[in-house]
C-alpha cells in the first residue's frame, strides 16, 4: 500500500514539475505578453495542484495535509486572479495583443 | 541533498543579483529584488532559521516590494545614464569582494560545533529557556527576553525610520480637501480582483494575528505579524481605494500606533523596575516568574507588531499621498 502511494505521489510530483517546466518554456517562447501569461498561468495552476497533491500523499493524514490544503486554496484563488489583474493592467496600459500581420514591427521591441 | 538545494538557491541568487545590477529598467529591478528576497528566505529556511526566513519573506519580498513600487510611481521607470568613472567603481567593488573572500578563510566550517557562536551563550540559552521562560521557540525567548534591549533598539530603529520617511515625504494634501475626480478609486471597478481580495483579506489578517501570538510556539512574532497585517491593509487600499482604507485606519491613528508600540515596550521595562526588578526583567510582572516572563514577551511582541504595522502603513500612505 505504501509503495502504491509512493508511486502515485511521485507520478503526481513529476507531472507537476513537467507542467511548470512547460509553462516556463512557453513563457520564454511565446510572442507577446498575453500568450506568455497564458502559458505561464495555466500551467502554473496545474503544476500547483499536482505538486501539492503529491506532497499531500507523502504527508498522509496529518496536520501538514490540512496546511497544504490551505496553501492550495490560497494559490488557486490568488494565481488566476493575479494573472487576470496583470492582463487587464497590460490592456489598460495599451499593450496590443500579437497579430501575424505586425510580426515585423514587434520583433524589434521584444 | 539539502546542501545541493542550498547551492542551487544561492546560484539563482547570484544570477538574480547580476540581473539587478545589469538592468536599467527600475521596475524590473524591483521585481528581481523581490525574487532575491524570496530566494534568500528559502535559504534561511534550509538553514533551519524559520523565524528569519519568515521575516525576510514578509518584509523583503512582500512589503518592501510594495514600498519600492510606490516610490517608483513618483519617479521614472528608467535608470538615469550611469556615472562615468567605471574603473574607480570596479576597483572599489573588486577590492571589497577580495577582502570579504579573504575574511571567509578565517570563518569556522559550516555547522562546526566548535564554532565560537555555538560555544558562547547559545548553549546557556538552549538549556535555560525551558527553566526560566518555558516556551518552545528559543528564538522568541532570546529575542524577547534575554536580548530584550536589542529588540527595544530595533523597535526604535523602525520608529525612527518611519518618522524620517514621513518628514522627507510630508503628509500630502488631506483626502477630504481633494476634488472627487482626483481620489484614487483603486480597483473598485475590476470585479475579479475585488471579489477575491475581499475573500482573502480577513484570512490574511487572521494569519497575521496567528503569527503574532504564535511566536512563542513556532516561527513568528511581532516583526513578521506587523508586516503581514500591513500587507492585508495595503491590499485593501489598493482594491477599494485609499480613502476607504484611511476611513478604517486614519493617519492620526497610524501615527498613534507608531508611537504606542515603543511606549508599550518601554512601559513593560519600567514596570519591571517599579515592581522591584531590573529594566526589561519580566520575572517580577507576575507572582510566578515563568508566567511573568511569558506575559512580558507577549506584551513586548504586541508592541513590536503595533509599531511595525503603524510605520509600514504610514509610509505607504505618505508615498500614495505624494503621488497625487
Amino acid at each position: 500500500m505504501t509503495t502504491l502511494v509512493d508511486i502515485l505521489s511521485w507520478v503526481l510530483l513529476t507531472l507537476g514539475g513537467l507542467s511548470v517546466l512547460i509553462g516556463g518554456i512557453g513563457a520564454l517562447r511565446m510572442p507577446d505578453l498575453y500568450t506568455r501569461m497564458h502559458a505561464a498561468s495555466v500551467t502554473d495552476s496545474m503544476g500547483t495542484i499536482l505538486v501539492l497533491l503529491g506532497i499531500m500523499l507523502q504527508a498522509g493524514w496529518s496536520l501538514a495535509t490540512i496546511k497544504l490544503i490551505a496553501i492550495l486554496l490560497f494559490l488557486l484563488l490568488t494565481g488566476p486572479t493575479s494573472s487576470n489583474a496583470l492582463a487587464s493592467a497590460a490592456l489598460l496600459a495599451g499593450t496590443r495583443p500579437f497579430e501575424e500581420a505586425d510580426q515585423d514591427d514587434n520583433e524589434g521591441q521584444e | 541533498m539539502i546542501v545541493i538545494f542550498g547551492i542551487f538557491l544561492l546560484t539563482l541568487l547570484v544570477i538574480t543579483a547580476i540581473a539587478i545590477v545589469r538592468t536599467d529598467n527600475l521596475f524590473v529591478a524591483v521585481m528581481l529584488m523581490g525574487i532575491a528576497s524570496l530566494l534568500i528566505a528559502g535559504n534561511f529556511f534550509l538553514l533551519d532559521a524559520a523565524d528569519v526566513a519568515l521575516t525576510e519573506a514578509a518584509v523583503g519580498a512582500g512589503i518592501s516590494t510594495v514600498l519600492f513600487l510606490s516610490a517608483l510611481a513618483l519617479t521614472s521607470e528608467r535608470e538615469r545614464s550611469k556615472s562615468s568613472n567605471k574603473i574607480l567603481s570596479f576597483t572599489v567593488v573588486a577590492t571589497a569582494a577580495l577582502v570579504l573572500i579573504y575574511a571567509t578563510f578565517d570563518k569556522p566550517r559550516f555547522g562546526d560545533p566548535q564554532a565560537p557562536s555555538q560555544m558562547h551563550v547559545a548553549p546557556w540559552y538552549l538549556e535555560k529557556t525551558p527553566e526560566y521562560i518555558d516556551i518552545p521557540n528559543v528564538v522568541t525567548a532570546v529575542l524577547g527576553s534575554f536580548r530584550g534591549y536589542d529588540t527595544l533598539g530595533e523597535v526604535f530603529v523602525v520608529f525612527t525610520a518611519g518618522i524620517g520617511v514621513l518628514f522627507l515625504l510630508g503628509s500630502g494634501a488631506p483626502l477630504g480637501s481633494l476634488p472627487p475626480e482626483k481620489i484614487n478609486e483603486g480597483l473598485r471597478h475590476h470585479l475579479i480582483p475585488r471579489v477575491v481580495g475581499r475573500v482573502l483579506i480577513p484570512f490574511i489578517l487572521l494569519f497575521g494575528l496567528y503569527v503574532q501570538f504564535h511566536g512563542e510556539y513556532g516561527p513568528g512574532g511581532g516583526f513578521q505579524a506587523g508586516a503581514i497585517i500591513a500587507a492585508a491593509i495595503i491590499l485593501f487600499a489598493l482594491l477599494e481605494g485609499e480613502q476607504r482604507a484611511m476611513a478604517v485606519l486614519p493617519t492620526r491613528l497610524l501615527l498613534g500606533l507608531m508611537a504606542f508600540g515603543p511606549l508599550l515596550y518601554v512601559a513593560v521595562g519600567v514596570a519591571g523596575i517599579v515592581l522591584g526588578g531590573n529594566f526589561l526583567d519580566y520575572s517580577v510582572l507576575s507572582s510566578d516568574s515563568v508566567k511573568g516572563q511569558q506575559l512580558g514577551i507577549l506584551l513586548i511582541e504586541a508592541g513590536v507588531g503595533i509599531t511595525v504595522t503603524g510605520v509600514l502603513l504610514s509610509i505607504f500612505h505618505a508615498f500614495a499621498a505624494r503621488g497625487r
